[in-house]
């Protein structure tokens, strides 16, 4: 079976793509974000993940309002970026793994979820720039990816309690595949922010704190709460928390902190980075 | 549609729901459509014509024109396209917050600040 060994999570502010392709890294505004990365470099060398399972949400590069799954998996065997139109590198293509896409796919059915499935599937900054701060400079990604993309543009949004138990079917997946791959999960975006509205830049470092600390030794804790309290709490697009809630669910039951990092702003974002080990 | 929606609101604060995604429509094809660059330079070549290819509405129009980020929202935009537009014109969130917020982008910045000062580092 593989081996789930880890949880990655960080937040994929599209700013930071660009501090990135400027080498600000160790710029004052930037530096106590990245800083927040030398661990998670070492954590992912002694860790040698051979795939990732990715949690992640699309802004409008791969799905419109037209066709908009509440969750889709992805089955390619390559996922490419593209231009997301405001003026962003475009980064590199990522390898897909069709085999073990179809097989978390199965299970998620078999667990009577309904995702839609994408042999073709862009994938945007909520993706790429958690690769780009993971595996800095390097040619080629050194994972294979399952990309799953949670909704979170278009009311209803499926809840933190239904993304839970999405991470934990994915789990079951991963516990029944046969290779003997090693496995990081992760889970992009967040923490507490608001674009839209006159409540534009609220973020909430009490609710971030809440989340970070529930994360780890009782998740189930963050499903207590609606849709409606988590954008109240954690501001309009704060509800990528659920990209965290299922990848959290993805690594097993029992987890332990190993790593975290909590800073604002970044851009109009409390950013956070975690890393879990299994426990 | 006839869902009744107990939860109270939440000021300064809009969902995009069904209802939004409907009276939005044509507005937010038109900016993810800005995902090509040839649709960028065709929107600046002659930005009549391509707000009317994709039959926004006066109220759409209307604050395409006046450059208006909150009517734009309120006529449905969603922000995650409406980023797409606003990259045309050169703003980004902080500017499009400032623009939301009644504040200066300088004042919007030191806002977005003001709330890490206190943060016990951890």
């Amino acid at each position: 079976m593989a081996k789930v060994v880890g949880a990655y999570f960080t937040s994929h502010v599209p700013a930071i793509g660009g501090a990135i392709h400027r080498g600000d890294q160790q710029d004052p505004y930037w530096k106590p974000f990245f800083d927040g990365f030398d661990r998670v470099h070492e954590w992912l060398a002694a860790l040698r993940p051979d795939i990732a399972v990715v949690f992640n949400n699309d802004h409008g590069l791969n799905f419109f309002l037209d066709c908009l799954p509440t969750f889709a998996v992805g089955a390619a065997a390559e996922y490419h970026n593209a231009d997301e139109g405001w003026g962003l590198p475009v980064y590199k293509p990522f390898a897909g793994y069709p085999d073990l896409s179809w097989h978390i796919i199965e299970q998620l059915v078999e667990d009577e979820f309904d995702p839609a499935t994408c042999q073709k599937m862009l994938v945007d900054h909520a993706l790429s720039i958690p690769f780009e701060l993971a595996w800095p400079g390097v040619a080629q990604w050194p994972v294979r990816i399952v990309p799953i993309a949670i909704n979170t543009v278009q009311h209803p949004l499926p809840s933190a309690r239904r993304c839970l138990e999405l991470g934990r079917s994915v789990h079951r997946a991963l516990a029944s595949w046969p290779g003997a791959e090693r496995v990081v999960v992760i889970g992009t975006g967040g923490l507490s922010h608001q674009l839209d509205g006159a409540r534009a830049g609220f973020m909430n470092p009490e609710f971030d704190r809440f989340c970070l600390d529930e994360l780890a030794r009782n998740p189930d804790a963050l499903t207590r709460h609606s849709i409606h309290d988590i954008v109240r709490l954690s501001g309009t697009q704060g509800v990528e928390i659920l990209n965290w809630i299922a990848a959290r669910g993805a690594l097993g039951p029992l987890a332990r902190e190993v790593h975290r990092n909590y800073h604002i702003p970044i851009s109009n974002t409390a950013a956070a980075t975690l890393l879990l080990d299994p426990a | 549609m006839a869902r009744h929606d107990p939860d109270p609101p939440i000021p300064g604060t809009s969902l995009f729901d069904g209802r939004a995604a409907a009276r939005g429509y044509a507005i937010n094809a038109m900016c993810y459509s800005f995902n090509q660059d040839a649709s960028r330079r065709a929107f600046l070549a002659d930005e009549n014509a391509y707000c009317a290819k994709f039959g926004l509405t006066p109220a759409q129009r209307k604050a395409v024109a006046d450059r208006d980020v909150p009517g734009m929202i309120a006529a449905g935009g969603n922000i995650y396209y409406l980023a797409k537009l606003a990259g045309i014109f050169g703003l980004n969130v902080q500017d499009i917050g400032a623009l939301q917020t009644g504040k200066s982008v300088a004042e919007f910045k030191q806002y977005l600040r003001d709330q890490g000062k206190d943060l016990a580092r951890g």
